[in-house]
């Protein structure tokens, strides 16, 4: 139902199986060192692998894990939806580490790791780039390694990193993003250098989950009020299973009290209204607003650009192969499914590498 | 359109501010080193009291963290929602188009013309020799 959209899917994970799978794209020193470390996993607490949203059931192997194959996402998801181009974001802990030498040393890796047992095997996938956020240089470094492969589409950060994204520390990731012409891609996750949330820390997985919403709420608001948009107005931005229905609400609210206090951020010089549907795209998988709901948020929204087909695997939002929420119209399905991802992503039309 | 006396030139000092009552509206007259500027005080967003708001400069900026600062003294906040007005044009900065305050005519008469009429809500003695600010509203 879906293939005759020849649909993009903007947000599929692959799961890291663990360390040993790192091997051979680690140089030796660090080959040696997770070993003697017994250092045996990256997953992180921002998807624990035996939680039920992290791996739909019947997505499981006997242990409990999956999506760790390209097999398993073309028999999982690919064929079975007719994907024409998914695009990888693997949320393997990287970003969390608090020594940088290993974060750079584990991005090079898992970026190399997907790209010759992913990319390499299946002319659908692209994949994003995993920034080592923890050194600026050497993110951007990392960015300049891969962008002559067109089959990296995008970088990935975690909404919740060391600082508030929009702060001007990070801007040279933008400007390479900029130059290179690969959207910010930012995804629900901790690094855990603060509380989850803005009153403190979580008790319960559940809290957390729903606290992601929140961590994009304040990343937008710091992009705008930084002006990073401003400086760089041909950076896209997307935001991965952040959810969409909170975006009206919040941008009210945050362009509302802009007309009284822009003196304080002058080079926001247009409403965050008009920066937001130029410069932001979402991902409709979780969708959070219900069907009869649909009409009215996306007239709230005004974005039909903005929206971006993903199913969100191996994660459990759908049962069956119902991957699309439901109540989007008709019309703008060609839109969500496709060419929105053609427009955010310039590097998808230049095709797979020879 | 009737012209109103809002008071001597002398009583509005440059940078000061002063609100006449025209029937049901307020009216509020700006010096503006020695120009005048009436505007409706009345703020078209919630119904703010314009003459109570703070007196600024308009700020704008070339790239995020450069400030450029000037007209100070020319842009007035509504005290409620801070939302600023330009005085010399009543218009908002954030939608000039859409969101602005009604301007009014303001001169500068002597008290020889005043008293020959026709004017309308002297509630103070006009002096020939003086020269006072005047409304059209």
């Amino acid at each position: 139902m879906l293939a005759a959209a020849r649909p993009i899917d903007c947000d599929v994970h692959p799961w890291l199986p663990g360390t040993a799978a790192l091997h051979p794209y680690l140089d030796p020193f660090w080959r040696d060192q997770v070993v003697e470390r017994g250092i045996g996993s990256l997953d992180t607490q921002s998807w624990p692998v035996l939680s039920p949203k992290s791996i739909r059931a019947d997505w499981r192997d006997a242990k409990g894990r999956g999506a760790d194959r390209v097999e398993l996402l073309r028999a999982q998801s690919l064929d079975r939806l007719g994907t024409d181009t998914a695009i990888l974001n693997c949320l393997a802990g990287v970003q969390i580490q608090l020594n940088q030498d290993m974060a750079v040393a584990f991005a090079r890796a898992v970026n190399d790791w997907i790209r010759a047992e992913w990319l390499d095997r299946d002319p659908r996938l692209r994949a994003s780039i995993i920034l080592p956020t923890q050194n600026i240089e050497a993110a951007v470094a990392e960015i300049e390694r891969l962008a002559p492969d067109p089959r990296f589409v995008q970088v990935l950060v975690l909404v919740m990193g060391e600082n508030p994204l929009g702060k001007r520390t990070h801007w040279p990731i933008f400007e390479a993003c900029v130059r290179h012409r690969l959207p910010l891609g930012v995804h629900a996750g901790s690094a855990y250098r603060h509380p989850q949330t803005s009153v403190g820390w979580t008790s319960w997985y559940l809290e957390e989950y729903a606290a992601n919403q929140q961590a994009f709420q304040s990343t937008l608001a710091s992009l705008i009020t930084e002006g990073a948009f401003t400086k760089f107005p041909e950076l896209r931005v997307v935001f991965l299973e952040s959810g969409v229905s909170w975006l009206p609400s919040f941008l009210w609210r945050l362009s509302k009290t802009w007309k009284g206090v822009r003196f304080e951020v002058p080079w926001v010089d247009r409403s965050p209204f008009e920066i937001v549907r130029d410069q932001l795209r979402l991902t409709v998988q979780p969708f959070d607003v219900p069907t009869e709901m649909v009409p009215r948020l996306l007239d709230q929204l005004r974005g039909e650009r903005m929206l971006l087909w993903a199913s969100d695997w191996p994660h459990w939002q759908y049962e069956g192969d119902a991957a699309l929420p439901p109540g989007l119209p008709e019309a703008l399905l060609p839109r969500i499914l496709r060419e929105n991802a053609l427009e955010t992503y310039p590097r998808l039309l230049q095709g797979a590498m020879a | 359109m009737a012209r109103h006396v809002v008071a001597p030139v002398a009583d509005i000092a440059p940078g000061g501010r002063h609100v006449i009552t025209v029937g049901e509206r307020r009216i509020v007259v700006f010096n503006l080193g020695g120009e005048f500027f009436a505007l409706s005080d009345r703020c078209p967003h919630q119904g703010g009291s314009l003459c109570q708001g703070l007196l600024s400069g308009h700020v704008e900026s070339p790239a995020p963290g450069e400030y450029v600062y000037a007209r100070r003294g020319e842009m007035i906040r509504c005290p409620w929602h801070y939302w600023e007005f330009d005085i010399r044009t009543g218009k908002s900065w954030f939608d000039p188009k859409r969101v602005q305050l009604r301007q009014f005519q303001t001169h500068v008469e002597t008290g020889a013309a005043l008293q020959e009429g026709p004017y309308q809500a002297e509630t103070f003695p006009v002096r020939v020799e003086d020269h006072y600010v005047v409304v059209e509203a």
